[in-house]
């Protein structure tokens, strides 16, 4: 295990070392609250000479991501940074960068979308992005994010990948809170991510190639797409190699989901990001009580871990799932429904409940999350009858 | 500056083959441009477009350079990616310092004058060392000849229409190349496929500089503009000579008229052979066509107190 540095410091102080670390050749990337700080390191550590990173600071986030989509078509490695309605205005882009296979990384500070403006933190803006192909990464803490960006680049880059990811840490909670981290020294991470080999890159002259073609009714278009789930159905073992390969430079685990007291749990909370956090903590002291909760947090939300999620709920008595975004319309939020669509093929499917929490930025207390554990001890002894959908703490 | 026979020696990056139209000046603009770029590496890209959609079929191509398309509204930003990967790369050392290569952005109206423009502005903003090559043919084409703010006044458009309430586009054209010029990069300059050694000049010196350029090219559409494909260089030189599209170039902030024009023919010259502006030649739009006329007239008084007088 290398050795390592602890630091004291913001996720996305975290995630710019993160960023100097992987040696990216391109940055292209526009400011954006709560993600700016990042951009804003970049910067310095342009100015100071410490990297050869050539940085591109573009008049928008659509122009930011087509930036990105030529410098890495051009054969660069190439990093980039933004949220809420930076990654909305992306949002085309996307779906261009993913489907030209291009492994870009880029670190998403969660933020809401508009309107009534927001910058605070919620889910909105990723969960609008979730169809595009993009590998989808969230971090709890600021040593996750930091971790997250750098394994990012390997799962990326992979021959059998090749897609883009999206690093995603939740704004101002983790972006600017102070939190403890551990960081692993510049040869350490350089010798993790290894040097980028571009296919087709459009800086090999000698060998010319066309990107980005026409393929329209009757061509190939359905193929390719195709190709792109394959490509995210191998993603998914990509990720858990190279999650153990991590493991063993850092010491620090890394699951596709990660259960805290799922082991003899009758009930449980799922929850993505920095609430697992509380979650914990109160699941914890409702455990030193005697009640036998557990917590399930998604780190790697695409590929979707379905099997492991199906093995980790299993036998539950309830279940309530935490969404920080909404899918107006639908019986549910975007996490709930893809959980209950996992629960499906179970003999025995244990009730779902779900709880809409934290939308721009809204506090999510404790007492918050105990009344959850309450709900769901009254399902799972059918003294409660599951309300389909809550919005957690509204006024 | 090269002969045409020297000129056509050099390697014809766009190969035939393409599905453009005949008499398309898309395609004219593209292989003028490129031709001198002479032994360089290029690496072109293209906004969504008829430029695009029709010599990039997959699994064909028509560019024999590497080329990259990604959306309609970021040719230049897409360029300017490339361009940076080109030294960022250098500076890693995984591209040799002395190598040499030539980026070309290519959009039409609409990916420029309209969708396009803020990218445009960045990248021009950012100093990239690129050529961005605007085909000006006045209308989307590709979608359906639909008007856009290069639309000339009083062109029929398929959002445009000429009814009794309304004979074509109400507006004035968006003076793109002058925008361009404000962005006080290296070089600036308008330039038509029908004056094709003004054209190619204009092109090797956009190349040269280090540095962004911006060309604007003339680049007649037969089908939206309701013209014989055997006209589009006709028409190209009549909007010259009539003064609707001044040749000229603006290099380090100085404007220079690279053709002059003597005697500035009429410019009902222009408009009555094509027939998106037939109607104009009713009786009744006499005021408007008037009006065309004295717009064009005002446009020219300007550019040539903005031209140095040699």
């Amino acid at each position: 295990m290398a050795e390592q540095k602890l630091v004291a410091t913001t996720g996305n102080a975290l995630v710019a070392e993160a960023f100097r670390q992987i040696r990216p050749d391109v940055v292209a990337a526009y400011p954006i609250t709560p993600q700016s700080s990042i951009v804003e390191d970049i910067a310095k550590h342009v100015a100071s000479g410490r990297v050869h990173t050539n940085y591109v600071t573009t008049e928008s986030e659509h122009s930011a991501m087509s930036a990105c989509i030529g410098a890495s078509a051009a054969g660069a490695r190439v990093a980039t940074a933004t949220c809420g309605p930076g990654l909305a205005m992306m949002w085309e882009m996307l779906y261009i960068a993913s489907g030209m296979r291009l492994p870009i990384v880029m670190a998403n500070t969660n933020r809401a979308l508009s309107a009534p403006i927001n910058i605070h933190c919620d889910h909105s803006d990723v969960m609008g992005a979730r169809d595009s192909s993009w590998i989808t990464l969230f971090a709890e803490t600021a040593q996750e994010a930091y971790d997250n960006t750098i394994m990012a680049v390997r799962i990326a880059e992979h021959p059998d990948v090749l897609l883009p990811v999206m690093s995603c840490l939740d704004g101002f909670i983790t972006t600017h809170a102070v939190d403890r981290a551990c960081m692993l020294d510049d040869e350490t991470v350089a010798e993790f991510v290894g040097e980028y080999v571009p296919v087709n890159a459009l800086l090999d002259t000698e060998n010319p190639s066309s990107h980005g073609n026409f393929s329209g009714l009757g061509g190939l278009y359905f193929e390719f797409k195709a190709q792109q789930r394959a490509a995210m159905a191998r993603a998914s073992s990509v990720v858990a190699e190279v999650g153990e390969r991590f493991a063993a430079i850092s010491g620090r685990s890394f699951g596709m989901v990660e259960g805290w007291g799922m082991e003899d749990a009758e009930t449980a909370i799922v929850v993505i990001g920095s609430s697992a956090g509380n979650v914990r903590h109160v699941a914890r002291q409702l455990r030193a009580k005697g009640q036998k909760v557990g917590v399930l947090k998604i780190r790697c939300f695409r590929p979707f871990p379905v099997e492991e999620i199906r093995s980790a709920l299993r036998g539950l008595k309830a279940i309530a799932v935490l969404d920080r975004s909404d899918s107006f319309g639908a019986e549910g939020g975007p996490l709930y429904l893809e959980i209950r669509s996992a629960l499906y093929d179970l003999q025995e499917r244990p009730p779902v409940v779900n709880y809409v929490y934290g939308l721009g930025g809204a506090d999510v207390k404790l007492d918050l999350i105990e009344r959850v554990y309450s709900d769901l001890s009254g399902i799972a002894v059918d003294a409660v009858e599951p309300a389909p959908l809550t919005y957690l703490g509204i006024r | 500056m090269p002969s045409l026979k020297e000129l056509t020696k050099n390697k014809d990056l766009l190969a035939g083959g393409h599905r453009l139209c005949g008499g398309c000046g898309a395609s004219i603009a593209v292989r003028q441009v490129l031709l001198t770029a002479g032994d360089a590496d290029v690496v072109t890209s293209c906004a969504t477009s008829c430029l695009e959609v029709s010599t990039s079929i997959y699994p064909y191509t028509s560019w024999k350079n590497s080329f990259i398309h990604s959306a309609f509204e970021n040719s230049a930003a897409t360029m300017s990616g490339v361009e940076a990967a080109f030294k960022g790369l250098k500076r890693a050392g995984k591209i040799p310092a002395d190598k040499k290569m030539k980026f070309v952005a290519f959009g039409g109206d609409g990916g420029t004058y309209d969708i396009g423009l803020q990218s445009l502005s960045g990248a021009m903003e950012r100093g990239h060392d690129m050529v961005y090559v605007c085909y000006d043919n006045g209308a989307y084409m590709n979608t359906g000849i639909q008007r856009s703010s290069a639309t000339p006044k009083g062109a029929w458009a398929t959002t445009a229409e000429v009814g009794p309430a309304q004979q074509g586009k109400i507006q004035r054209r968006k003076d793109l190349t002058q925008i361009m010029a404000a962005h006080n990069i290296p070089y600036v300059a308008q330039a038509s496929i029908s004056h094709w050694k003004d054209l190619t000049s204009k092109a090797e010196k956009a190349f040269s500089v280090e540095g962004p350029a911006f060309l604007n090219v003339f680049a007649p559409c037969p089908r939206g503009w309701r013209i014989p494909s055997s006209q589009s260089i006709e028409i190209a030189k009549l909007a010259v000579q009539t003064g609707f599209w001044p040749l000229y170039e603006v290099e380090d902030g100085v404007f220079r008229q690279t053709v002059r024009v003597a005697n500035r023919k009429p410019l009902e010259d222009f408009l009555k052979p094509q027939g998106r502006f037939k109607h104009l030649f009713t009786p009744g739009n006499e005021a408007l066509l008037a009006e065309i006329q004295s717009d064009v007239d005002k446009a020219w008084d300007d550019l040539i107190g903005r031209c140095a007088t040699e």
